[in-house]
This record gives C-alpha cells, structure tokens and sequence, in this order.
C-alpha cells in the first residue's frame, strides 16, 4: 500500500479546514493536504443557500456557499493540495492516516494532524420518541440536503421539533416551498436557535413556537400521518393530559447537534463529555500529540464564522508546533452548574487567553468571572446570556498567582 | 421477483404462505427436489415481522418442556447450525449464555433449568459462580448463573434473507406485496387469492407466523387464535459493546409471555435490551411506548448497569405470535400438522420463540409430512451455498485496498458511522429478490443503522436507489407499500 509523508493533513474541507489551510499557508507551511469526503469543498455550508454568515470574518453578509467559495477560491490560488471523494477511515495515536476512495487505500504519515470534520444531528432514536416508525421523519440538515442540494421534496405538511438555528431555517425554507409548517415544537422554556432566526424565519412567517412542549408519539404505519404533542413540566416531563395530536405528514428534527469524533477515538483522543469535542490546550492540541482540533468538530458553534476564526488560530498554534515550540499547559479551567462548557479546558498560564463558553440556561443582565483560588481574575458584564449564544472571555495571564486551575462562573449582576 | 406478472394458470407445487424465517427455510429445503415453489409474502421484502424483530440468540433449548416439538427442534436447530451457516455466508458467533441470579430461590430455579437443558440434550450447561461471570462477563451483574456454552448470536434478518436468497437461486420464485386473502380448494387444487392476483397450487404450506390462524381457518382450521404480544427493544452504540461479550438473561417469569428483559450482544457490535412483554389488540402494531422504554432501561441496567442514555441509537419492536393468552400466561408447542380435512396443505400456527433457532428442523417436519403422501424427486442442480455481500469494514487494509483494486466502488464510502461502501450499497440493491426499498437495503448492508441514522448516507442511499432502478423521487419508498419517502422534486 502507498504510504506517503505530509507535514500537515487537514482532516474535512468546510470552513474550519480551509481557513486553517489557507492560515498555515501564509505562515509559510507548504506541505498541506486537505481530505474531503465529498466531491466538492465547503463542508455543510453548501447546502446553507440562505445568507446571514461573513458579518464577523468578512464584514459582509454571504450565503453559505458564497462564504465556502471564499476559502474555497482562496485555496485554489495558494495551490493547497485539496483530495475529494476521498474518506479517512483511520487515524493511529502516532498520526499515521489511512483514506480510502475509488483510486484506492491511502496512507498518510503526517507531522501534525487537523481535524474539522464538523458535526452530525442529533436523531429520533437519541431521543427514544415513543411511536411508530414511519417514512417522513427527517433531521433538519437531512431535509434541507434533500431540498437544497439534490433538488428533492420532502413532504407537504410539516411539523418541527426542536428550535435549533438549522429547524428554524427549514421552517422558512420550507414555507417558501409551499409546504405547510404547522409549528415549531421546544422543550425548553426558552428557544434553542438565536434571537434573529426565530424572528426572521418563524415570525416573519407566522409560524408559531411553543416553547415547553414537545413530540410524544409519532403516528403512522406507513408514512407519517401525525404527531402527538405534549406540554411538559419544570422537568421536562410530558404533562398527562395536555396531548394534543396534529396532522402532517413530516417531521423534522432539530434536537442538537453532536461533535463529530469518530476518527478522534480512533486516534486515542480523550474527549470531554460537556462538549463531546475533544479536550483541548490554548492551543487547540488535542490529548494525542501533535494533532489539533477546532470548529464544530470541537464545539458546536453557533456562526460559522467563529469556525474559521478558530481555524485560523489554530493554524498559528500548529506552526509554533511544528517548530518546536508550544509551552506545556497545566492548568485546568473548571466550571460550575452556570456553564455548560469551556474551550479550551487547559491553559500553560504564560500568555493572555480567550476562552470560549456557553451558559448551561438563559440569564438577564450578569457577569461572567473567572477564579484563581480566592482571586478574581477577569470579569465581564453581559446585558443577557442565552445556551444559543456562545460567550468569549479573556484571561489576562499577569493576573494568576499560581497554576492551580481556573474556575469560570456566571453570575446574575 | 421484480417485474414478475403471474397469469391466472400459472399453477404450482407448492406454494408457502410468509416468508419469515420458517417460510424461508422450508422454501430452501423444498428446493432439494425437482418442484415448482413459490412463496407469497404480504410486506414487500422477506423477514418484515417477529423474525426479524427480536434479540437474535440461537437458543440452547433448556427453556422449553422436555419432549416438545420446541426443545426437540431448538435443539436440533442450534447443533446444525455451524454448517448451515457456511453454507449460507451469514455472520453468527457462539458466545454462549448467562442466566443471573441473585437469591437462593434464584439458584433453585437455575438448578431447575439446567435439569430440563440436560434432560432435552443441551450440552455442556453449569451453574457457575460470580468468579467465573467475571471471566465471562465482568460487567454483568449476579451472584450465579446458568452457563450455556451453546447459545450463539446471530443476525436474523441475514439468516433469513441466506435462507430465502439461496431457495431464490435453486429456483423458488417470490411474489411480495401478496397478501393472501383467501384459499379455495377444488378438483385437488388450491386457488390462493392475494391484492395482487391469484395462485394455483397443489400443496399449501402455511408459514404466516402472525397471519397463520387466519390462513388455517382459510384452509377448513378454524380453531387457531394467535394472540399478539409486543416485545420492545432498544439499540445501543457499539461503544458499549465490548463491555458484554455474550447474551445475558434474568431468569424468566413463567406467568410471563416471553423470557424476561435481557441484554444481548449483535453479531455487529451493538448491544440490545429488551423485550418487554405487552399483550395487544392489533398484529401490526409495532409502536413503541414510554413505560415499556422505562421498564426496558430499569430491567437492563440491572443486569448491566453501566448502560447510559447516549448510547440510545433506535427503538423498535416485535410481536410474538402466542398461542396462549394473556391470562393462560407462558408457552404452547408449536403447532405443525397435516390433517386428513386439508391432505395437502401442511399448517404451522404459534411459531414463536425458539422459531428462529428451530426453523430448519421445522422445514424438515413439513417436508416429512408431505412426504407421507407423495415422494419428491431430488433436485439435481441443488446448491446449498449462497454468499452474502462481502464487507468492506473489518478487514486488514490490504484486503481492503484488494477490494477496491478489484472493485472501485469499494473505495467509496457510503455510510460513515459503519464504513458501509458504495460496492456493498449496490449489491444489496442488486440483490437476487429484486428489493428495493430503503429499509430492504438497509437490513441488507447495515446503511442507516449506526449512530447517526443515516444523517450522512442516507440521501446517497435514495439517490443509488433512484438510479438503479430507475424511480422517480415519489417512487423511492421507506419500506411497505405508502411508505413513500419524498412528494417530489423542488422544481
């Protein structure tokens, strides 16, 4: 079998792996391979044919192929080796790849290993909905595969589960399609996709949300023909009496997404079950040497733009990586009941850091800090904080005593 | 077949009713001689209801009464099962079985269960201490168990679709989305009636497991009820499956319709829990419920309690076709006879657990009967040996590289989460029984089986399958008939 040596392999073409191509690029880094499973570069934004990303990165509003072929452009003019069609099916803990496609068996011994293979959807069978199991339950980014990219309809009647961003715009989507979409479906007291999509995809169209109820049973032997919905209690719990059954024949789920980490396992990559990313250092180094993470694949992120400005980072870090150069990081950034996670989870404490979090549930006007024993270290006033939005904080590394860990917590001001 | 059109004067030999894993094994043994069989299935693929829908153990045969048509055939069926599985290419492992126990009445029942094993011939059963579950099992709990080194796990669906491809080859034709909907007999012939078109035959076997009291009272037997009863399962990650290297059962409650909650390992790395055990109204309710998922997490967890809430992939459930009901509780043998009102037709009714395990024995006591009345010439082109579609996953990477060298389609991943290639996807939609829904593909090559339920495989899945035989998006179906999976195109 052909084995072959590269000093950087960029495991998923989407806008993690190509900014962090085209980053180490410009840092001098000419040895680059990116794999991509796909035929085409871009990750899942080509199948994101609505607009609203490259505010942050490119200062103007773009739809997600547009914000792809960016990087995408950019790539091809640097001359980044780029293989398509081509699927890793094995990482070893000393970064030797194995990629298979139609041209045969790859292997690939690399210096530093990226991984942005990005995120899948949470499904049905996660959340065991009672019922039967018919045709025309879909994940939200399955249906607007179908819809979006292989031309294909899905149903005609819809009902939504789930307010993540990805429901919310196929609840739009949809609408535009002449399909019926009955509602959207939220367990939590509060929705779970940002502010502007509930406002532009579901108000904008009349589409009502009911937060705190969700699908109890799935009806139809066949192919779907309802869906029974329940209010549920403070926790969460389906209240007896409150099913009402409503008429469709779709369902689409928007129920979460879940990191990517398949090949990361395979790798001897410790994962952290708050994120199920990877854990990770400053510098994006995963507990396997000399292989590197960011994007979804490390957390989900809630703008793609983020995805890229993390790559991006990261590709610095790499660089330092490969000259021998990364500072050993002991110090561990904990959490309370407030946060649901941080990213990275281990700081060397020798430069300043930003560290990236999401609150675990919806706060008004409240800080965020960070502790070193019985130090305060930094805060930062937020006007409200939602699970939706991920938060940035920087720690100032003048400011810690010693190397014992950093606790984050949110407090409501 | 596909495409195939049956006029009204095709007449068969034999035809047989169900192409579960009974009707596929007596279609394969029937096709040993020189006889014109065909089989009439209601659902549009084989193994579409309890033999597909269940934990798949090939059972040891200490469950059942000494000197039943179950044990004897239980028995018979797990001893030649090694050879029939080579013959067929299908994956199976013999892992054998624990049955835990907690408390002194415990180990009095399991005594109880390894003297009906012996008495009905299972070799080698022990009571075993908690050392040796820890050799065996270290995640299981229980203080003793039953040790049946017979018992193996097996895939149920594979081994029903080897059976029904391999009669397919010797020449069984197979007629779905053919409900049979009534038999007329006259001047020595069966007129079976289907939604689809009529069949004439000189021998009926009646193989319609669930249907199978409706088919005997449309043969002159009226006497049969088959009460329905549901048994839930979840399916867990492989993740967890190396913690449980074999099946591990509580000990049975005999008032009970099945053998208790239990968790089992799958010749794929998943691991099972369940059944629970829910007399219902309807044969083709295969809903899930919430209290049977409750009871299903609380009974498996006590038998292996490192389970946790992510490693749910799927539900689904079976329904056994029971003989007792409800409040007569337990087991009644299988019913397999020929009566001197219907001499040819050969009647099974209540083929329930240990069916799976027992089919072939139970093929060979159809044929038996029939040979009573007339001797079957043999079928000299026989060929016992079918083979399944070789895997992609699970080889070394030089036989992987061999694959793709010899096949480009082997390079091609499918299905992600269980490294399902586009060679294997096309040969389960090329497949000798002409199915093509996506379920149909799906049990044949495992695609949308993993943890992400074909999030990432499953438009290359419909896409191939519009492609290959040439449907349109309206066409493409989930699995039954009405089972339509798209309305059409965007624009």
């Amino acid at each position: 079998m052909e084995m072959i040596r590269k000093r950087v392999v960029i495991i998923g073409g989407g806008p993690g792996g190509l900014a962090a191509a085209c980053e180490l690029h410009r840092k001098g880094i000419r040895d680059i391979l990116v794999l991509e499973r796909e035929h085409q570069l871009g990750g899942i934004l080509r199948q994101c044919i609505h607009d609203g990303f490259g505010l942050t990165r490119f200062g103007q509003t773009l739809s997600g192929p547009e914000y792809a072929d960016r990087f995408i452009d950019e790539v091809k003019k640097l001359g980044i080796e780029c293989i398509t069609d081509t699927t890793v099916i094995d990482i070893t803990p000393d970064r030797v790849i194995t990629s298979a496609s139609a041209s045969g068996l790859l292997q690939i011994s690399a210096d530093a290993i990226v991984l942005t293979m990005g995120c899948r959807e949470r499904t049905r069978g996660a959340l065991s909905i009672p019922g039967n199991r018919p045709a025309g339950v879909y994940t939200a980014g399955v249906a607007q595969a179908y819809i979006n990219l292989k031309n294909i309809m899905v149903g005609r009647k819809a009902v939504i589960l789930g307010s993540g961003d990805i429901g919310m715009i196929m609840a739009r989507r949809l609408t535009l399609e002449g399909v019926k979409v009955v509602a959207v479906f939220e367990i939590m007291p509060y929705p779970s996709g940002l502010p502007r999509n509930v406002e532009q995809c579901l108000n904008d169209y009349g589409i009502p949300l009911y937060l705190s109820h969700t699908v109890t049973s799935i009806n139809g032997k066949s192919r779907l023909e309802s869906v029974t919905v329940s209010e549920v209690d403070a926790s969460l719990k389906p209240i007896p009496g409150t099913e009402k059954e409503y008429e469709c024949d779709t369902l689409i789920l928007s129920v979460g997404l879940i990191p990517e980490n398949e090949l990361s396992l395979k790798a001897g990559i410790e994962l952290d079950p708050r994120t199920r990313g990877p854990v990770v250092d400053e510098d994006y180094q995963t507990t396997t040497p000399g292989i590197f993470a960011a994007g979804n694949v490390l957390h989900v992120h809630d703008l793609v733009d983020f995805v890229s400005l993390e790559a991006e980072n990261l590709a610095r870090a790499v660089v330092a990586y490969l000259d021998g150069s990364l500072p050993s990081c002991g110090i561990t950034i904990e959490t309370d009941s407030s946060i649901g996670y941080t990213v990275p989870q281990h700081i060397s404490g020798e430069k300043d850091i930003t560290l990236s979090l999401r609150v675990r549930r919806p706060m008004k006007p409240c800080t965020l800090e960070l502790w070193q024993d019985s130090k305060l270290l930094a805060t930062k006033t937020l006007r409200k904080a939602i699970p939706a939005e991920m938060e940035q904080i920087t720690l100032p590394v003048g400011q810690l005593v010693n190397t014992n860990s950093v606790k984050v917590v949110a407090r409501n001001a | 077949m596909k495409g195939v059109t049956v006029t009204m004067d095709e007449m068969f030999d034999v035809l047989i009713i169900g192409s579960g894993v009974v009707g596929s094994a007596v279609a394969r043994e029937l096709s040993r001689y020189s006889l014109k069989i065909g089989v009439l299935e209601k659902e549009p693929d084989v193994c579409c209801g309890t033999s597909a829908r269940n934990s798949g153990v090939l059972h040891a045969g200490f469950n059942n009464k000494p000197g039943s048509l179950m044990a004897r055939f239980c028995v018979e069926g797990n001893r030649g099962f090694d050879e029939v599985a080579r013959e067929l290419d299908i994956p199976y492992k013999r892992t054998g079985k624990l049955v835990v126990g907690f408390t002194p009445t415990d180990r009095e029942r399991l005594l109880a269960m390894k003297e009906t094993g012996d008495k009905n011939g299972v070799p080698g059963l022990e009571i075993v201490d908690r050392n040796r579950i820890n050799k065996l099992a270290p995640a299981v709990r229980g203080e003793f168990a039953l040790w049946s080194p017979s018992t193996a796990i097996l895939d149920p669906f594979q081994y029903t679709l080897g059976l029904a491809e391999n009669a397919a080859l010797n020449g069984v034709r197979f007629f779905f989305n053919n409900e049979v909907t009534g038999l007329e007999f006259s001047d020595g012939i069966y007129h079976a009636k289907t939604t689809k078109a009529t069949y004439r035959s000189r021998w009926v076997v009646n193989c319609a497991g669930l249907g199978s009291a409706k088919i005997s009272a449309m043969l002159g037997m009226g006497e049969y009820t088959i009460h329905p009863c549901r048994g839930e399962y979840f399916v867990l990650d492989p993740k967890i499956g190396p913690l449980l290297p074999l099946p591990a059962y509580p000990i049975p409650n005999p008032a009970e319709g099945g053998l208790g909650i239990h968790v089992t390992p799958t010749v794929d790395g998943n691991v099972l829990i369940g059944p629970s055990s829910e007399y219902i109204d309807g044969d083709d309710d295969y809903s899930c419920t919430q209290q049977a998922m409750d009871l299903l997490i609380k009974g498996g967890s006590k038998i292996l309690p490192a389970i946790k809430r992510e490693h749910f992939i799927r539900n689904f459930a079976g329904i056994r076709p029971k003989l007792t009901s409800e409040s007569e509780g337990g087991f009644r043998d299988f019913v397999i006879e020929r009566r001197p009102e219907a001499p040819h037709a050969v009647n099974l009714v209540g083929i329930e657990s240990p069916g799976l395990t027992a089919a072939l024995p139970i093929a060979g006591e159809v044929i038996r009967l029939m040979q009573q009345v007339e001797t079957f010439s043999p079928n000299h082109g026989f060929n016992p040996v079918r083979k399944g579609i070789t895997p992609f996953r699970n080889k070394t990477p030089e036989q992987q590289a061999e694959l793709i060298k010899e096949n480009p389609d082997y390079g091609e991943i499918v299905c992600r989460c269980e490294t399902i290639t586009k060679a294997e996807v096309l040969a389960a939609i090329r497949n000798p029984l002409g199915v093509d829904t996506v379920t149909g593909i799906k049990y044949r090559c495992r695609t949308m089986m993993g943890r992400c339920q074909g999030g990432y495989c499953q438009t290359r899945v419909a896409e191939l399958i519009m492609q290959e035989s040439h449907k349109t998006p309206e066409e493409v179906l989930y699995s039954r008939e009405g089972s339509y999976q798209f309305t059409g195109t965007v624009r």
